[in-house]
């Protein structure tokens, strides 16, 4: 075991390094790799411009480029926002409760509907709840979360007017606030709801099919029990180990979302910098997402061994 | 006499019967074969080979004079336009903010789709199969390399990534392809080698080495149709999720040049206009919608068909 998290904490590690390299090197694409740091157009007094140039090491020798610049990372130095003329940590670390507040509401009811969805659909195969529920994960997989949100808010902030058409709503009562939350989640969670229900279907029909259940049946254990103790506590290993791959996973959707409801949060900085040519900035949001992606599948593979004993790891 | 008469009662009755059966057989040929799918990509390939004679418009023809003219059900419709003219053409869906024809955009937009399902799934699947095959066949350091590569490539957030190329390496067509070809074919390289992995220590190949055969001869000859069922099933369950990421970078606004109609510029372009014009968003979603539902359909059956141990494969 503790073999195992230390090889799994070395790969982290070298995972960031490839990830610094790749970032490192498209930065590179471009001529003069100054031109990022600076704003285009914009006049900058010479010592301040020679400061910048000895921070980030850009007169030396490519590979030292590479350490000082991986150096600054590592001390937690992201760089400057060139719009913003801001530390990028400040920028990110302001909008990034906004993000993690969407995306953990939207990870609870993407795992409290389709978990109990897959269930049922697998208990009840062939029937019209089964075809039910997996068309709704078709529909998840197949449609384009953009999409979803902007026919969403045309149906129900702009013709029916129920909900509110953008934002967070902060500092409004919570009732208020939750309305704001209803649009955003919905479209989230919907793809990873479709996830979670088409993995514990499969688990839930497989585990069904086994051996041991069929002991237990033949037994004359009830049905209830066979059902709830032994099949679900098994089936459940597969949705379980994926729950935090998706939490992580949500920040590509994140993006999408944040830009169609207009969500204070680091997917709408990632593509306004885009927008602005602030690469600090984005390279910032990058790592950041990176960092937390390999915590996360960390986090899921010790998941796995605690909840999976036949697993040994090496 | 009476011979005849029971032989045309006989004849009727079994029509009767299969007049009966109609329904369900329909049924079940509807079930049996991915009939709406196969339609929906026959009618899309028919768009996009044959945009130009489908298309009433030129999809990049502005007209101030009809922005924002409402698709042609609307009763307004023959009304004037904002100079106070009647309006002589009809457009199909409407028009956008510049008045350019929805419908023919649309039908142009299904050429970007195609093109990025064709290309980039056809050279992502062709490189994943060559690095699946070398690395499972050989193993060793480039192996363990590749593997590293690949678990990387996976931990990193696509969109994200495909934000940081926009600003320095820039945007266009080639740009976005490379990136889609780069997701296809890392995604494929574990399954694939996992396969090969098995095969390359079955009887039959190892009797093709004793035989003298070399290893190309081996990888090309005698791997890779074993592996060919995986590439297909997979390629096919990919590619719907592959439309779908071309059309949310081109949403963002760093796939696809505006120049060239595409589905998710034209939703982005109806953003501002959703409260007045909300065909201009919905039908380029509606085309997504159906292409990568059509994709996924078709995916799911090939698998079913070929072979059922791939079923874990979707999830």
């Amino acid at each position: 075991m503790r073999n195992f998290l230390a090889r799994r904490l070395m790969f982290a590690a070298l995972s960031m390094i490839v990830a610094s390299m790749a970032v490192f090197g498209l930065a590179h694409a471009k001529e003069d790799p100054i031109n990022l740091f600076i704003q285009p157009g914009y006049f900058m007094a010479p010592e301040t411009l020679a400061a910048l140039k000895a921070k980030w090491g850009l007169d030396k020798p490519l590979v030292l480029q590479y350490l000082t610049w991986a150096g600054n990372m590592l001390r937690g130095d992201l760089g400057d926002s060139v719009q913003q003329q801001r530390p990028v940590t400040k920028i990110v670390g302001e909008k990034w409760g906004a993000t993690a507040q969407l995306a953990i509401v939207a990870w609870i009811f993407g795992t409290i509907t389709g978990v109990p969805l897959g269930i049922v659909s697998a208990l009840k195969r062939g029937s019209p709840t089964d075809y039910f529920a997996r068309g709704f994960a078709l529909f998840g997989q197949s449609l384009p979360a953009f999409w979803v949100g902007l026919v969403g808010i045309w149906i129900f902030a702009v013709y029916l007017g129920w909900l509110p058409v953008f934002g967070r709503g902060s500092g409004l009562p919570f009732f208020e606030q939750a309305k704001h939350y209803v649009l955003p989640v919905l479209v989230l969670g919907w793809g990873p709801m479709a996830g979670y229900m088409r993995i514990t279907r499969s688990a839930m029909l497989e585990v069904l099919d086994s051996e041991y259940i069929k002991l237990a049946r033949a037994k004359g254990v009830s049905n209830r029990v066979v059902v709830w103790k032994h099949a679900l506590r098994n089936a459940l290993i597969q949705p379980l180990t994926i729950a935090t791959l998706l939490l992580a996973g949500f920040m590509d959707g994140a993006v999408l979302v944040e830009v169609i409801f207009a969500w204070p949060g680091v997917g709408r900085v990632a593509v306004e910098a885009v927008n602005q040519n602030d690469f600090m900035l984005i390279t910032g949001t990058v790592f950041i997402f990176t960092a937390l992606y390999l915590v996360m599948s960390l986090v899921a593979d010790l998941l796995y061994t605690i909840v999976d004993p036949r697993i040994r790891y090496a | 006499m009476i011979g005849h008469t029971e032989s045309t009662e006989a004849t009727a009755q079994t029509v009767q019967l299969r007049l009966r059966n109609v329904p369900r057989t329909s049924w079940r040929f509807l079930r049996r074969w991915p009939v709406v799918p196969v339609v929906v990509i026959v009618l899309l390939a028919t768009f996009a080979l044959f945009a130009p004679l489908i298309a009433p418009f030129d999809p990049n023809d502005q007209n101030l004079r009809r922005s924002l003219a409402r698709p042609m059900w609307y009763s307004e419709y023959y009304q004037t336009d904002p100079i106070g003219q009647r309006l002589e053409t009809r457009h199909i869906l409407g028009a956008d903010k510049f008045g350019r024809d929805v419908f023919s955009r649309v039908v142009y937009g299904t050429r970007v789709s195609l093109a990025v399902a064709i290309i980039a799934m056809a050279s992502g699947t062709i490189l994943g199969a060559w690095a699946g095959i070398t690395t499972g066949f050989y193993g060793g350091l480039f192996d363990e390399l590749m593997t590293r590569f690949v678990d990387v490539w996976n931990a990193l957030p696509f969109l994200l990534i495909a934000l940081v190329v926009s600003i320095t390496v820039g945007q266009g067509v080639i740009i976005m392809m490379v990136l889609l070809i780069m997701l296809t074919w890392v995604g494929l390289v574990r399954n694939v080698r996992a396969e090969v992995l098995s095969l390359k220590t079955r009887d039959y190949v190892l009797a093709a080495r004793v035989a003298g055969a070399s290893d190309i001869r081996l990888m090309y000859r005698h791997i890779l149709p074993g592996v060919s069922n995986l590439l297909l099933v997979l390629a096919s369950l990919r590619v719907g999720g592959l439309i779908l990421t071309e059309a949310s970078l081109s949403f963002l606004g760093v796939g696809i040049p505006s120049r060239i109609p595409s589905w998710g510029q034209m939703i982005s372009d109806g953003r501002d206009t959703l409260d007045e014009a909300w065909w201009i968003s919905f039908f380029p979603g509606l085309g997504i919608f159906l292409t990568v539902m059509s994709m996924n359909f078709l995916g799911d059956w090939i698998r079913d068909r070929t072979d059922p141990r791939l079923r874990q494969l979707s999830d």
